[in-house]
């Protein structure tokens, strides 16, 4: 093998390892990488109440805890966004909605820097900080 | 094989720089035993119901302190404001100079910054309203690049925030 052979090849090596993660960042509007129904699952939970607006100050009251600055709000579409800077951005979105008659489902979607956050244990210590605070359990939808 | 070894590490280091994911911190979505302490330095309560003046006493004391507004829902009792401003510091030029000297290597200073806050009112009986405002920040050096995110926790902070809002809106700011 001759020396730009061996050059050529390694190079395409690190071209290759470069772009192993993707090969058109515009994929990234619609991609998850997590089945839609998983996610959803691991995102969301079920409270025994009705008081949208409530749960809502709660989340925020939560999310405050959590050492997060509050950017967007609205109590019509039922949504907080929020920022946390601590070494790294962490972005988060919790939406509030109607579940059936009795019931109010809370879903939160994180990222993590550049990275949307699909790992369960997040959101599980997101909801196990937002029970304390509504002093209500909380459900997994179905 | 001497050839082969530099690939392989040529390699795994590309493969560690381009690694898709980030770990999350495992305590970024935990109750810290901080959290608790955070919480009282930066939450006043009012002997008053009326909420929607503490607000706007709130989005004044922002306005006097430079912030835009951002966002706001009353029904929440929610104002967001920021503003960007001079990040330089006088000991990190110092700094800078010095190891640009030694080093012949022109220094990164912290160039920028954008300060962010939330300013959250919660009724808690009929007669008693908590104030919560939590600041942040975000800092970028003379090359552009992120030099510091974090949150501002200093209790003097927080302390002068509430005795201009206080004044603002006629009441005494009481600790929690």
């Amino acid at each position: 093998m001759t020396n730009t052979v061996k050059k050529t090849a390694c190079a395409a090596l690190v071209v290759l390892l470069l772009a192993g993660c993707q090969t058109d960042s515009r994929d990234q509007v619609l991609a998850t990488s997590e089945s839609q129904v998983a996610l959803r699952s691991i995102q969301s939970r079920v409270f025994d109440t009705t008081d949208k607006a409530k749960t809502q100050r709660t989340i925020i009251a939560t999310l405050q805890d959590l050492g997060f600055v509050i950017d967007k709000a609205d109590a019509t579409l039922g949504t907080v966004s929020a920022t946390k800077l601590n070494g790294y951005a962490m972005r988060m979105t919790v939406s509030v909605r109607d579940h059936g008659t009795k019931q109010t489902l809370v879903r939160a979607s994180a990222q993590y820097n550049q990275t949307a956050i699909e790992d369960p244990l997040p959101y599980q210590q997101f909801f196990t900080a937002l029970e304390k605070a509504m002093f209500l359990t909380a459900h997994d939808a179905d | 094989m001497k050839r082969l070894k530099k690939v392989g590490l040529i390699a795994v280091v590309c493969l560690s720089l381009v690694a898709c994911q980030g770990g999350v911190p495992k305590e970024a979505l935990e109750l810290s035993p901080e959290s608790l302490q955070q919480r009282q330095t930066q939450t006043r309560r009012f002997d008053t119901n009326n909420e929607a003046k503490l607000l706007t006493s709130g989005a004044q004391v922002l306005q006097d302190l430079g912030f835009t507004v951002e966002d706001s829902e009353t029904k929440l009792g929610m104002i967001a404001a920021s503003k960007d401003r001079d990040a330089t510091e006088t000991g990190q030029v110092v700094g800078a100079i010095l190891l640009a000297i030694l080093t012949k290597q022109a220094q990164a200073i912290d160039d920028k910054q954008k300060i962010s806050v939330s300013l959250i009112t919660r009724p808690i009986s009929a007669k008693e309203t908590l104030v919560r405002v939590t600041f942040q920040r975000v800092v970028w050096n003379t090359r552009g690049q992120v030099s510091k995110t974090e949150p501002l926790d200093d209790p003097k902070l927080y302390q002068d925030f509430f005795a201009k809002l206080s004044e603002s809106v006629f009441l005494t700011a009481n600790e929690i």
